[in-house]
């Protein structure tokens, strides 16, 4: 029963990750809430893993590691870049694009 | 003792093309000589994609469906058709890439991406001869995550394939060789945004885990048939829909779309435009079909909504663009709504034909929209290409046969009987119709005739307008293409031509394959 409690707060810190995502301005802290998000997938399936007696969810969490490493490095690689141009991170800044 | 995964190398042949082609490449990178390393990428490239592209056909003949690599992956006939599908587009787009005609500078793409937009030592690579070649084995890297994209048989590894397909595209959008900014500003989007949405696929992911205790799409699906279906299943199947509905630029997922298509350079828009495309519907295709097609109604409702905003939006926004690329990426977010129209035509349990109408359309739409993104490659101005509507007017008068390319090309997004894309539709919508959706068929139809506006508009643009600048002499030159996009103009051609005339085999092609296993 106990288990509940972990999904809450997963549910929660997925909510804070999509709501920084939407109302951050600095694409650092952006993509830092992005990372939230993942992380708080990963209580989630460790949580089932338990609940559901299977080990595949823990195994899962590897992968999802992995996987949000290799994107912190090509999302850095992105924001490095753009930075250096514009000496500036925030997301309203880029805004050549539009309508 | 642990027991060895049971692996069919040959169902696994055409990823393994792709994937080893794809770490030549990062070798050839790391110890070929820089001045004669870009043919040889290009040739490990294409050799990747062709091989990958011909190993699919050889699997075609006496064919048998199976689920190989520990149940991981499906060998079907949509993993195969769709497979070949994004093996030739890609190679079709990997030769645009390697186009060095028609840039002073002999490359779309920046030479150094590290160096600072518009900095000293940037002003003088713009002019430097050098190529960047980093971008094929990051290309061939996103078309292996799309091969496995549409055969991956669970949702961990439909994950992983998603992350590797969208990593290396993110990165290419953002190496243009000119307008810089704009690159790398659609590069930001692009990753921010898709970060975003694979967290929701994962959560759904994590959710239908929790509901089922697996991943495995047949699982999901025996799950759902036993213990019906309870809120955690039906909300991680609302996750990781939106999640795939991103990646294919559906409407209200779509605001990425036009910023990264008008962004990116323009070979890579058109691989974007149609590989990820087909990836995305097929993944969207399994996904409702193999784990959710006893649960009909747990998606229909969803996807029958977004199919119709889709098309409204995508036909009337793209009625106000200005620039071609803007409003080719609206069309794409118009098409993925036909697209979708065909996914309702699934029907229950699948028995409708809506599955091989689909994949029919997604080769039709794959290659009509990459031979328009390759004739915009070629009109150019003194800072790239010409890609504002007022800089096409009269183009038919000083180039006729890129105005009469690109009309086809035109004519068979709107969809025009005798080309490709009236084919599709018919199908997609016959499909729909067949299944009880004819509302969702009349506003398709009806958006298609709101979307044919814009096409013939620049069609009448570049035929009966004066030339632009031409009292000053200073209108966009048309260039002359070298051997890759003349081959690529020449196949897209032919195809959507072809497709529209004869496509009887090709149809019968795609409804023998149109069979999901597992």
């Amino acid at each position: 029963m106990t288990l509940t409690y972990y999904l809450v707060l997963a549910a929660i810190l997925f909510t804070i990750g999509a709501v920084g995502v939407l109302v951050r301005r600095n694409a650092i802290v952006v993509f830092m809430c992005v990372e939230l998000m993942l992380n708080s997938v990963n209580l989630t399936l460790v949580t089932f893993a338990r609940a559901t007696g299977t080990i595949d969810g823990q195994i899962m969490a590897f992968f999802v590691m992995v996987v949000a490493a290799a994107e912190v490095v090509v999302g850095l690689a992105i924001i490095m870049s753009i930075y250096r141009t514009r000496r500036s991170a925030s997301v309203d800044d880029a805004n050549l694009l539009k309508y | 003792m642990i027991e060895a995964p049971d692996l069919s190398l040959a169902a696994l042949a055409p990823l393994l093309f792709v994937f080893g082609a794809a770490c030549i490449g990062v070798l050839v990178e790391a110890f070929w000589p820089r001045e004669s390393r870009h043919p040889v990428q290009v040739t490990v490239a294409l050799v990747g994609t062709l091989g990958a592209l011909v190993t699919t056909l050889l699997l075609t003949v006496d064919f048998e469906r199976e689920i190989t690599a520990a149940g991981a992956l499906a060998v079907d006939g949509p993993a195969l058709f769709l497979q070949a599908t994004i093996a030739g587009l890609g190679a079709l787009s990997l030769l645009l890439f390697a186009e060095r005609a028609l840039d002073p500078a002999r490359s779309a793409f920046v030479v150094s991406a590290a160096v600072p937009a518009g900095s000293p030592r940037d002003r003088e690579l713009l002019t430097v001869q050098r190529v960047q070649t980093e971008v094929y084995p990051l290309a061939t890297f996103a078309i292996g995550g799309m091969m496995l994209f549409v055969a991956a048989n669970d949702l961990l590894i439909m994950f992983v394939a998603l992350e590797v397909l969208s990593l290396p595209l993110y990165l290419i959008s953002g190496l243009a060789r000119r307008r810089r900014l704009l690159s790398q500003e659609a590069a930001v989007k692009y990753f921010l945004l898709g970060a975003f949405a694979s967290a929701f696929f994962l959560y759904g992911l994590a959710l239908v885990y929790g509901a089922t205790g697996s991943v495995r799409l047949g699982d999901i699906r025996s799950a759902s048939l036993a213990g019906g279906t309870d809120v955690l299943l039906v909300l991680g199947l609302a996750l990781l829909v939106v999640g795939l509905l991103f990646k294919a630029s559906v409407a209200p997922f779509h605001t990425w779309t036009p910023d990264v298509y008008q962004g990116a350079p323009t070979p890579v828009t058109a691989f974007m435009a149609a590989c990820t495309k087909v990836a995305a519907f097929g993944a969207i295709l399994r996904l409702l079909y193999v784990a959710f097609g006893t649960a009909e109604w747990t998606w229909r409702p969803l996807v029958y909504a977004v199919a119709i905003v889709s098309m409204v939006v995508g036909a009337v926004l793209g009625l106000t663009q200005t620039d071609l690329k803007r409003m080719l990426a609206y069309s794409s977010i118009a098409h993925a709504g036909f697209l979708l129209t065909g996914v309702i035509g699934l029907g229950a349990a699948g028995d409708g034909s809506g599955l091989a109408a689909t994949m029919f359309y997604l080769l039709t739409y794959g290659l009509t929209t990459l031979g328009a993104f390759a004739v915009l490659t070629l009109v150019r101005d003194g800072d790239g290409e010409a890609t504002h509507l007022s800089q096409w007017a009269g183009l038919a008068s000083r180039s006729p046969l890129v105005a009469a390319v690109m009309t086809l090309f035109l004519l068979a997004l709107a969809g025009i009987p005798l080309t490709a894309g009236f084919t599709g539709k018919f199908a997609v919508f016959r499909a729909a119709i067949e299944e009880g959706a004819w509302p969702l068929a009349l506003v398709a139809l009806l958006a298609s005739a709101v979307a044919a506006f814009f096409y013939l508009r620049v069609i009448v643009l570049m035929y009966f307008s004066p030339p632009a600048g031409a009292e000053r002499g200073q209108g966009p030159t048309v260039g002359v293409p070298g051997m890759p996009t003349t081959i690529v103009l020449a196949i897209t051609a032919t195809a959507t031509l072809a497709l529209g005339i004869v496509p009887g085999s090709v149809l019968d092609l795609a409804e023998r394959a149109a069979i999901f296993v597992g």
